[in-house]
């Protein structure tokens, strides 16, 4: 089993098409007419075993309060994943994008959180090469670095 | 005896406050999510959100911190100006004429501290 879908609940399905692809630079995977809305699905281009990101407009009234509440105090609603975050991050700002948190340096991680333009944050990461290990306080057993543990 | 700061100082009080203020002197117009991240990642100090929450509500009373809603997101920054009062009220000692304490409020006019020429 594994994840083939995951939900983002957005304003206008029309927009945020746009969003994720011409800004974002996802490409659509699925785009099918049901009912008054569409199953509007976009993933990474040219990776077919890519989760797909389900753009769902806010049906529910649940769906709304949700979104909002996480928006409110600035919780993304998933994590997208980079290879060069402040490459993103310059790209992103030119186009216009606003981000309510730019990249910040956690150590193992560099993270960012953008405006979706669709009622949303989504969250930047950047995983870190690890050049110290044990330098963020692992509780290790410190003995793996040492040359003479052979017996 | 009225004590005008006992907000200032109360909000300053607590350790992890003072750590919401160290995190939030590194940039303005953060959001609640990203203090939380600043607290975890930098001070691997796990409190909950509506605690961090609550924190930020005592820092806001004692004027040291703004919150602005901007769109539909919630923003937080550090105003630290009320932490000169502290300064001002107990000026370095035989450098000027300490201000009397009077507990009817402050003097009409703020005492020009070194004017010797």
């Amino acid at each position: 089993m594994r994840l083939q879908a995951a939900t983002i609940f957005v304003d206008d399905q029309a927009h945020a098409a746009d969003f994720y692809t011409r800004v974002l630079g996802f490409e659509v995977t699925a785009d099918v007419p049901l009912g008054e809305a569409r199953w509007l699905t976009v993933a990474e281009p040219g990776n077919p075993g890519a989760t797909n990101i389900s753009l769902e407009p806010k049906g529910h009234p649940a769906a709304v309060a949700y979104a909002a509440a996480l928006l409110e105090d600035g919780i993304p609603c998933c994590q997208l994943g980079v290879a060069d975050l402040a490459a993103e991050h310059e790209r992103l700002t030119a186009l216009g994008v606003v981000f309510t948190q730019p990249p910040t340096d956690f150590g193992p991680v560099t993270v960012a959180v953008l405006d979706d333009t669709c009622g949303n944050l989504l969250q930047l990461a950047q995983v870190n090469a690890q050049s110290e290990p044990g330098a963020d306080g692992e509780p290790d057993t410190s003995g793996d670095a040492s040359p003479d543990t052979q017996a | 005896m009225v004590d005008d700061d006992a907000e200032l100082f109360r909000a300053l009080a607590d350790p992890t406050r003072r750590l919401i203020m160290d995190e939030l002197a590194q940039r303005p117009d953060q959001t609640l999510f990203e203090i939380c991240s600043r607290l975890v990642m930098n001070h691997a100090v796990s409190i909950s959100r509506q605690g961090v929450s609550q924190h930020l509500d005592v820092l806001e009373r004692a004027g040291l911190v703004r919150t602005e809603r901007r769109g539909r997101y919630k923003l937080h920054t550090l105003t630290p100006a009320p932490l000169e009062r502290i300064t001002t009220r107990w000026p370095p000692t035989g450098s000027a004429s300490p201000p009397p304490p009077s507990p009817a409020g402050p003097p009409p006019s703020p005492p020009s501290p070194q004017e010797h020429p």
